[in-house]
Order: C-alpha cells, then structure tokens, then sequence
C-alpha cells in the first residue's frame, strides 16, 4: 500500500477494481491460506484434504446463504442454526416411524413454519429482523426439546439418501456437491437475474424507494424469510447426513460461523449491497481457517481469539479498500 | 400525573406484570417467601448487570454481541486473581476485574470506531476473541472467591435503622445490583456524557452536529457496558465461588430483557429500569412455570413467545404512533 500511495489515481483505480469484483482478493486470500497451510506441513493439501475442506464448507456456506439474501435487505437470520438443527432432528426421528419421504417433508414444513412466523414478524409486524429471529430460534429450541420427549424411544434412522450425500464421495469430491452445485447455481442465478433478487438489492438500498415504486415489501420479506428458513432446513438435512449423529444442538455452533461468512464475502451488513459468490468463498476461507488453526496445536482459547481477529481484520480491510476511495 | 403516566407507561406495564407474577407465584405456592424472593435476585443478578450492559449499548444506537464473553473473562479474572488471596487482597482483585471490563469494553468501541465495521460485526468477532481471552485465563472451571464478597450477595439485608421484619424481605442480592446499578447510571445519564449517549443513538449526524465528539462518546458507552459486564461476572464468581471460562446464555436473554424493558433498537429511547425490571419478569415467569411443575422446556418456549409477541404489540404500537 505505501508503493501505491504515491500514485493516487492506482490506489483509486485497484479500489474501484476491488470494489467491483470482490470476489478477486478474497480468492486471494483463500490461496495465501492454502498456501501457509501447505508450508507448514507439506503434502497436507492433497484430493482428499481439498474433498474434506469443501465438505464441511457447504453446510456453512448453505447457511451464510441464508445470511446474505436477509442481509441484502438490511435484515439477518438468527434462528438458522436452530431450524437446521430442528430439521435435521424431525427427519431422523420420524424416519423409522413413517419412511423417509414423509419424514423429509415434515421436517421441511416444521422449517418453513419458522420461516413463516419470522416473516410475518419483520414484513407485517415491521419487527427488528435480530430480535425476531432470535425469539423464533428460542421457541423453536423449547419445541425441538419438548418433541424430544416423546420420540425419545423411537431410536433415530438417517434416510439412507441422505447418509449417501453427506458422506459419500464421487471422484473423491463429496457427493455434497450434487446439492450444492445446483443450489449456488439458484441463488448466483435469482439474486442477478430474477425479479426477486432485484427487489432485495431495492429494498436493502432504500425501503422508502422502493415502496414508493410500488414495491409491496412485506411480501417480499414473507418470501425471502420462508425461503432463508428452507435453506436451512435443507442443510440440517444434509448436514445430519454428514455427522450422523443427530442431537439437540447439532448445527447451532455453525449459526455465527455463517454469519461471518457472510460478512467476510462482502455482503453489507445494512443492506444493499453484496452477493453469493463472496459468501461461498468466505465460508471457503473459514473453514481452511478453522484447520489452520487447529494444525497450529494451540490451546482451544488461543484458537478462538485468532479466529475472531482475523475475522475482525479481514472485514476491516475489506471495508477499507471499498469504501474510501 | 398524565403526563407522568404518558412517560413512563412501559415500565409501570412492566412494574405491574411483575406484581401480577409475584402474586401468582405466592398463589401457587403458598410458602413461598422471603428465602424464595432471595434465590430469585440471586439468580437474576448476572443476567441484570448482563441487561444493563446491553441497554446502554443499544441506547447509544450500537449493539454488543460480545456481553456473555466478557462476562466469562472478568469471572475467571476474578476467580484467578481471589484463590488464595488474603481477603485485603481480594479487594485489590475486584478493582482490578472492574477495570479490565472497562477496558474491554473500550477495546470494543476503539476498533468499532476506528475500523468502521458496523457494530454488530466487530462484536461477533469479539464474541470469539473474549471467548479465547477466557479460555486462555482459566480453560476448565476453577479459582476461588473471597468469603466477605461471597455474602454480599447471600441472606436478606440487614439494617440498623430498620426492624428486621421489613428488611428481612429484601434480598443482599438486590440491593447489592439496585446500589451497582444506581451508583453507575444516575450520575451518568445527568452527566454530558450520558446526554451525549442518547443523542449519538438518537441520530448521529445531529449529535455531531451540535458539536458532540462520535467516536469519544461511542467508545465512553461500550466501556460503561464493560464495566457492567465485569460486574456480571463478578457476581457470578461470586454466586458460585468458582470462575467458569465457558459464556452463560447472556447474550440472548440480555437482548430479550432490554427489548422488553422498552429500550428501542436503533438507539436513542428508554432506560435501565424497564430492563431490569424485564429480567426480573423472565425470571419469575420461569419460577412460575417451575412451581407450577410445568416442564422446564416449555419453559423455554414460553418465554420465547412472550418475547416475540411483546415485540410484535410494541412494533405494532409504534407504527399507529406514527401514522396518527
């Protein structure tokens, strides 16, 4: 940066560079990672440690989807980790009582009702989108245990289909991908291309705008709220596939991991602006992060804090290389 | 007086909603009494000082995701710093907890101030750094706390002046939070700064324009709620006697209680008594509900409910506020 001060219209141009193509630096970011890792002990970055690293990247990154579409319009979805965990817990639960197919379905519809009530909150209730999701996700974790109670003696059975996705590899990549290509491919797709997206880029930019254009905003929120809350209950599937045991907490530890994601990849926390393609390579980078970490052998203390400051660091960059040229 | 009633409806609401509950719980359990009154302020403590750090945040407009974990770093501080320490010492050590929550607090609002990532980011992340700073200090549950601040917060009051038949209702408990608090928060909010508080959550661009130094005032106000969260993690050091590294479920419960107590998110509007206030009501609910032999999941559920609906009547107030 000291070379490039000393040619302002450079420093502005990368800005602008930067701030147009986002994904470029944390790419970048992410192969310095992989880098560091690969010098600290050599051979560690082989197919099946990239397989293992993009694994455990999609539940992540499927859950800091639902971060960043809430986030564009200025919003945040707090009761993921608990809707996955809900979703996950209810197919594998009721599948030995009534089959797979039935299973899944119910645990979809116990996720979208969560997603129902959280829109109705903030689209018609006009409700802090924090503090709605934060309510929905305590009354879901109360219900999700007192359901425990009564299936407590069914045992649970992870649909085999299931078990198949999340841990089954096709040319050592992770099956994971089948779900997750198709997924990306939807949301890059109908946040740039649909009309959907664009109302949420309106709405997060400027409500008041985008009322007045005759945009009927709680039917946006009602949608985009049931569809973050299906995100996640998709992902407790999968990822009850991946870990096979399911418990009453499963996915919750991942909620304030995708929320990083999110904010690593670039999507403005108030709205507006950002995308997916970011998110994907931030749920990438925490992850190689995590194993970092954990290869340093540090005491789990030390472990945390790092990850908090690099989180801390990687936004503040962020928000200065976009914002103040 | 209707103006009285006009300004302080919430918290009366709220001061009501307590009685009701208290009536009901002494309904349903009838010897429930002065002991059942202490284990209910003992148990609210951490969560008020939680509540109280929260509400000042928000009130300047921010939010601090990272309440439970500083919680949990000045605990084990104060667990580690008062083992084996002569009782002369621990008073050394409560000061020096005090002043390592003001100063997280201040390393909070420096980095929001000077980083320029919104609030709610830079305290997630410093939800992890705490966490590890704790972690660190004390990585399994141990230390020690001094007898003399042990009962500070055990038995009911004991005054001179007054028959004990009137101070054996009040719990040490809750006047040791009443005291903390009050000493912290009147002068405060008399003070510039307090004013400067409200007004930088109020509106910022207003506040700077009537000459009002932002990023001072900004990190003034998360080091006051570091000063409660080392307070809340004194007392539970103190209510347990052990540190304990791993953060409470502070955070959620401490947004909860500052969003029912009236205090606006965005900044700007309430005080620190209807949260308080809010605390206590979720903790007697959940008394109730225990009393009441209700499964303590459903608990959960309850208190959830009543969180969102309460939010939902208030937002929906709001919005017919504004329209008329």
């Amino acid at each position: 940066m000291t070379v490039a001060a000393d040619q302002p219209t450079a420093l502005i141009r990368l800005g602008r560079f930067l701030r147009d193509n986002p994904v470029i630096p944390l790419i970048l970011l992410l192969f310095v990672l992989i880098g560091v890792l690969e010098y600290m002990r050599p051979g560690i970055v082989n197919e099946r440690w990239i397989g293992n690293t993009i694994k455990f990247a999609i539940p992540l990154a499927m859950l800091a989807a639902c971060q960043t579409i809430t986030m564009l319009t200025g919003g945040i979805d707090l009761s993921v980790g608990v809707v996955a965990t809900v979703s996950a817990f209810v197919v594998s639960s009721l599948t030995p009582l009534l089959g797979a197919p039935s299973a899944v379905t119910i645990s979809l519809a116990a996720a979208v009702l969560v997603g129902l009530v959280n829109g109705f909150g903030v689209g018609i209730c006009r409700v802090h989108p924090l503090i709605m999701t934060l309510g929905t996700g305590l009354i879901a974790t109360g219900c999700l245990q007192v359901y425990q109670r009564f299936v407590i003696a069914t045992g649970s059975e992870i649909p085999s289909f299931l078990e198949w996705l999340g841990t089954g590899r096709t040319f050592s990549l992770p099956n994971a991908l089948f779900l997750f290509l198709p997924f990306a491919a939807l949301i890059l797709w109908g946040l740039a291309r649909t009309g959907f997206g664009r109302l949420l880029y309106a709405i997060g930019a400027n409500e008041n705008a985008a009322k007045l254009s005759g945009v009927r905003s709680w039917q946006v929120f009602l949608a985009l709220y049931t569809l973050s809350a299906l995100i996640a209950g998709i992902t407790g599937l999968l990822y009850v596939g991946m870990i096979r045991a399911p418990s009453l907490s499963l996915a919750n530890p991942l909620l304030l991991p995708s929320v990083a994601a999110a904010v690593i990849g670039g999507t403005s926390i108030f709205g507006g602006r950002g995308g997916y393609s970011g998110t994907i390579v931030g749920a990438l980078i925490l992850t190689v992060l995590g194993t970092l970490l954990t290869l340093l052998q540090m005491p789990e203390g030390a472990r945390r804090l790092l990850f908090g400051l690099i989180i801390l660091a990687v936004t503040a960059l962020y928000v200065r290389f976009t914002d103040q040229s | 007086m209707t103006g009285f009633l006009k300004k302080h409806g919430w918290t009366l609401g709220l001061l009501a909603i307590l009685l009701t509950l208290l009536i009901a719980i002494r309904v349903v359990q009838p010897n429930f009494g002065a002991s059942g009154l202490e284990s209910l302020a003992r148990a609210a403590l951490p969560f008020a000082f939680a509540t109280a750090a929260m509400a000042v945040v928000v009130i300047a407009g921010g939010i601090d995701l990272s309440v439970a974990s500083m919680m949990a770093v000045t605990g084990v501080t104060a667990a580690v710093l008062m083992d084996n320490a002569t009782e002369g010492q621990a008073v050394f050590a409560v000061i020096a907890v005090l002043l390592v929550g003001i100063a997280m607090g201040a390393i909070n609002g420096a980095l929001i101030v000077l980083t320029k990532v919104p609030d709610i980011v830079v305290t997630l992340a410093m939800l992890f750094v705490w966490e590890g700073v704790a972690l660190l200090i004390l990585s399994t549950p141990g230390g020690g706390a001094a007898d003399w601040l042990r009962s500070i917060i055990a038995g009911p009051v004991s005054l001179p002046f007054l028959p004990e038949a009137w101070t054996f209702w009040l719990p040490n408990a809750f006047i040791f939070m009443a005291v903390a608090i009050a000493v912290i928060w009147l002068p405060l909010r008399r003070s510039k700064l307090g004013l400067s508080i409200y007004a930088i959550g109020s509106d910022d661009t207003a506040a700077f324009r009537s000459g009002i130094a932002i990023g001072r005032t900004r990190v003034a106000a998360y080091a006051v709620a570091g000063l409660f969260c080392a307070l809340g993690g004194l007392s539970l050091t103190m209510g347990t006697g052990i540190g304990e590294p791993v953060p409470g479920p502070y955070l959620m419960a401490s947004v909860a209680a500052v969003v029912l107590g009236g205090v606006v998110l965005g900044g700007g509007r309430g005080g620190l008594l209807g949260p308080i206030i809010a605390v206590f009501i979720l903790r007697a609910i959940r008394l109730l509900l225990t009393l009441m032999a209700v499964d303590p999941n459903v608990t959960t559920i309850v208190e959830g409910t009543i969180m969102v609906v309460v939010v939902m009547l208030g937002a929906i107030l709001m919005m017919r506020e504004r329209r008329s």
